[in-house]
């Protein structure tokens, strides 16, 4: 190579060092670039290990059931604990959250892409987007301090008239730091992201399939109904899915909002009960060596529940692409 | 039921672009009228508000009239839903409904109107079919997707669900344009025996194609890009192929336009 | 297919119903207004008269009358379609009402709230020496640790971020890349609190003390997906035919990604890590159990316990006095600000950039 360069004594000569410079930097920098893609698997990888790793010690001295214990005591004598009230409440404040953002989301992203006048809808997209920005400690403290107080009235109105279906009847006095409370306030807080991914489907349904119906004579709500959600139907679902995996990581609003027992009760507006995260957050401060293993064996759990509804929401999307492109 | 178009002074808009300029014509009924002319030149966009259709495009507006048989389509409280039922439409991309089957497909538009017991469904959309040529190439998977069928069999399937509402006009947005040549011949039989009981206003670019299947022939062109759309003249086809009276028609269909 | 077919259903030649006109009895234009004011109306005289206390049940009420009265008042006068469609439309305007309320509560009591204590002291003076009740101290050590963690986290994610995107797009084929595309959207979902638990576990086992760069390890996990996705979408929208030119000029490729490809998405790829550092700089699951948290100001982010904003407002809100509940919404409202800035230079940026990169 570099006799190469010798032979040539024209000024282009000098245009060929860098080439063979140019391989080694190529070298160079697809080793750096595809090394770090391979770091963030193996981030990936020791996040699992790691944990597993933790959660076996703890769960190799725990007393009690770890999957079936109503009780969080690490520090005890004989240590006990079990994450079966932490699971029943993640799972019960996230359906209750799903139940309620879902449509609303559904709404207001059929509001700007079919309802809204041009210019509104462009306005309220850019102010649904700010919103998702707004940090989960401020929604806690918000859900503590405004929401809370407010919702008291709406509390004693569901038990008076559907306290009969059981999941409505307040059986305890109390403040409204229940389940449902903290279920209301993630749905105000994965509205954002359902919205806009629901948003973007609904705006991608091709004008041809919206022409069609309207041609037939349909309104506006039949054209919605004949092209755009079977449309966005796969769509919607994994936006779903990805507000869920928010609602059931989220750690501050539930922190801030509940006040945890460890009993399960579907009597959802009774205060009591308790998150995965906010367990996390709530007895770290208090938790010696082993209790902190105890809680990352608990966050174990929590990795696992939002990988698999995280991966599920993906594997959707992509195969709705797929879907579409073949059609396109 | 076929009816009678008149259209009087009639202009669109796209926002502040004006797309086409005071057209007046008579569109007769039971009869096949072709609009041809170069790109551009607003045939779809004259079709389009036909039925009303224009004014869904953002910026979308039309002033003029069009009066079908007696009923002005623009005229105060008339319903565009309504228009659209009593004039249906055939676009130039084959476009059922991907999530659907045949049978519902062409059930969508009765649906929409009012309930139907299952067996008088079942009999319209197979006098629909039967109406479309496609009866014989589906009625044994009716319940499959429509979107299983090749480009041609989709259209007719468009016009079956189409004329399952048995509409008074059927418009053609250049219907064979995404066709292989025998599905455009299909499609050009159909037309031929649709005639029978509708008005059918066709839009194509295939001057061939308008000679064959239409009664009259309207020719549209623009002074140059960017400049309105006008309608040039409207004649029995075989005077607008064999003796135009216009000069500018002459050299389009001669291919010496432009 | 109508071998069903029995003496009664004898097969109706063309539908029956008659056609109707174009034109039919329709509702004048304002009369969604009309059914609005009627319903908020009945909604809080019916909300007075039972005495109820939270307004969240007179807008209930006022919305359940309002979907009713448009829906039957459209069908007697118009028909049973428009009503079905009227009802749609009421629907979608009460689901955005809806949402709004709350979120335009949200902003209005952090901006009234948190404008009360906040001035030049507080934001100049830290917690040291200041008890839970008094109505003194500042968020200054708070907003150091938020600022350094933050920074650090930055200076980690933006780089790795950055060439793993390059990486995707550029070099990107086979099991590897899409291992490391399903990976990033897999790490988007995982909980600021496992992140946290993660480093926790590590520190563990290597034993290592709590400390500012703890915490912005913890971030980084959660900024480095943000960052590849958006730089990805960037680095996507660069035409082919730029990298073919400059390839055809003999340049490498490494050259081309350097001088070409990236210069020409950088706008993009700024807001997209803007918009990431907007979205960590709110985490505080990870501060709490990594940086421990602390009422001193400490500047080095590398040793002993730091605060930070999110994680101020977490222990005000927790000490329960009034004053301190003072501290934590004017810390909110700090924090808001922060990130809402962040995000609207973030997307000015995307927006001025965008017609360029457009044509």
């Amino acid at each position: 190579m570099a006799s190469t360069t010798q032979q040539i004594q024209t000024p282009p000569g000098r245009r060929f060092r860098p080439r063979s410079t140019g391989r080694a930097g190529d070298r160079i920098f697809l080793g750096l670039s595809r090394g770090s893609g391979i770091l963030l698997l193996v981030i990936m990888a020791s996040i699992a290990v790691f944990l597993s790793y933790r959660a076996a010690i703890a769960i190799s001295k725990d007393e009690g059931n770890f999957l079936t214990t109503f009780d969080w005591n690490p520090a005890g004598d004989p240590p006990v604990f079990g994450i079966a009230v932490l699971l029943f409440g993640t799972v019960v404040s996230s359906v209750i959250a799903m139940v309620i953002a879902v449509p609303v989301a559904v709404g207001i992203a059929l509001f700007i892409s079919h309802y809204a006048p041009r210019k509104l809808a462009g306005a309220i997209a850019y102010v649904i987007d700010l919103l998702a920005a707004v940090p989960s400690i401020v929604y806690g403290i918000w859900g503590a301090l405004v929401l809370v107080p407010y919702l008291e009235g709406l509390n004693l109105w569901l038990d008076q008239f559907f306290g009969w279906t059981y999941v409505f009847e307040k059986t305890e006095i109390g403040v409204a730091r229940s389940l449902f409370t903290v279920g209301i306030l993630l749905a105000v807080m994965i509205l954002p992201i359902v919205t806009s991914v629901s948003r973007e489907v609904f705006l991608q349904v091709p004008r041809m399939n919206e022409e069609a119906a309207l041609a037939l004579g349909a309104t506006r709500w039949e054209v919605i109904r004949l092209s755009v959600l079977p449309f966005g139907r796969s769509g919607v679902i994994s936006a779903s899915m990805l507000g869920l995996g928010r609602a059931l990581g989220e750690t501050m609003a539930v922190a801030t909002v509940l006040s945890p027992n460890f009993l399960i009760s579907l009597h959802v507006l009774n205060p009591g009960g308790g998150t995965f995260a906010q367990n996390i957050a709530a007895k770290f401060g208090e938790a010696d060596a082993f209790g902190r293993d105890a809680l990352i064996a608990s966050g174990l759990v929590l990795f696992v529940l939002t990988l698999l509804v995280n991966g599920a929401a993906r594997l959707i999307i992509a195969r709705r692409k797929e879907y579409s492109g073949a059609n396109a | 039921m076929a009816k009678r178009i008149d259209v009087s002074g009639l202009s669109a808009y796209y926002g502040s672009h004006k797309a086409i300029d005071d057209i007046s014509m008579t569109v007769e009924p039971r009869s096949v009228t072709a609009f041809i002319g170069p790109s551009g030149c607003g045939k779809s966009t004259f079709l389009r508000t036909l039925n009303r259709m224009h004014e869904v495009t953002p910026g979308g507006r039309v002033e003029g009239k069009v009066l079908l048989d007696d009923e002005n389509l623009y005229g105060a409280g008339v319903d565009p839903v309504a228009v659209r039922r009593t004039v249906g439409m055939v676009f130039q991309r084959p476009n059922p409904f991907p999530t659907m089957s045949i049978f519902d497909n062409v059930a969508a538009g009765l649906r929409l109107n009012g309930s139907y017991r299952k067996s008088a469904l079942n009999d319209i959309v197979e006098k629909s079919l039967r109406g479309a040529n496609l009866w014989n190439e589906v009625k044994d998977r009716l319940n499959k997707p429509g979107s299983g069928l090749s480009g041609g069999q989709q259209q007719r399937l468009c016009i079956a669900r189409a004329i399952a509402v048995e509409p008074d006009v059927l418009l053609m947005d250049e219907p064979c344009s995404a066709l292989d040549p025998i599905s455009t011949l299909a499609i050009e039989d159909l037309v031929g025996e649709l005639k029978e009981r509708f008005t059918i206003v066709i839009v194509t670019h295939n001057m061939q194609q308008a000679a064959r299947v239409s009664d009259r022939t309207a020719f549209f062109n623009l002074a140059a890009v960017g400049k309105p759309g006008k309608l040039i003249e409207i004649d029995e086809t075989e005077r607008i192929f064999s003796n135009p009276s216009v000069q500018a028609t002459e050299d389009y269909i001669s291919g010496r336009f432009g | 297919m109508s071998h069903a077919t029995t003496v009664r259903d004898i097969p109706t030649p063309a539908p029956a119903a008659p056609k109707p006109g174009l034109s039919s009895r329709s509702l004048p234009r304002l009369a969604p207004l009309g059914f609005a004011v009627a319903a908020i109306v009945l909604g809080v005289g019916l909300g007075l008269a039972a005495g109820w206390q939270s307004r969240v049940q007179w807008g209930l009420i006022s919305a359940l009358f309002f979907l009713v009265i448009s829906y039957v008042t459209t069908s007697v006068v118009e028909n049973r379609r428009q009503a079905r469609d009227r009802l749609a439309t009421s629907l979608v305007w009460v689901c955005f009402l809806l949402a709004v309320v709350p979120l335009a509560s949200l902003l209005w009591t952090t901006v009234s709230r948190g404008s009360e204590r906040l001035d030049g002291y507080f934001l100049t003076h830290s917690m040291a020496g200041v008890l839970g009740p008094e109505a003194s101290g500042g968020v200054y050590h708070a907003l150091i640790g938020t600022l350094e963690q933050v920074g650090i986290a930055t200076l980690i994610s933006a780089p790795l971020g950055l060439l793993t995107a390059v990486y995707l797009v550029e070099y990107g084929k086979g099991a590897l890349a899409r291992a490391v595309t399903f990976f990033v959207d897999v790490m988007t979902g995982i909980p600021s609190i496992v992140a946290g638990l993660f480093i926790l576990s590590i520190m563990l086992i290597a034993g290592l003390e709590p400390s500012g760069l703890m915490g912005a390890l913890a971030l980084s996990i959660l900024m480095i997906p943000v960052v590849v996705r958006s730089t990805e979408e960037m680095l996507k929208l660069v035409p082919n035919e730029l990298r073919e030119a400059s390839l055809a000029l003999g340049i490498p490729k490494w050259r081309t990604i350097l001088k070409v490809v990236l210069p020409t998405a950088i706008g993009g790829i700024a807001t997209g890590v803007m918009l990431a550092v907007a979205r960590i700089a709110g985490e505080t699951a990870p501060i709490i159990l990594l940086v421990f948290g602390s009422q001193l100001i400490n500047t080095n982010p590398f040793e002993g316990a730091q605060s930070s904003l999110p994680f101020y407002i977490y222990e005000q809100y927790k000490i329960g006095e009034a004053a301190s509940y003072d501290r934590a919404w004017a810390a909110a409202l700090v924090l808001i600000a922060f990130v809402m800035i962040l995000n609207l230079v973030a997307r000015g940026i995307a927006r001025w950039k965008a017609p360029k990169a457009g044509r």
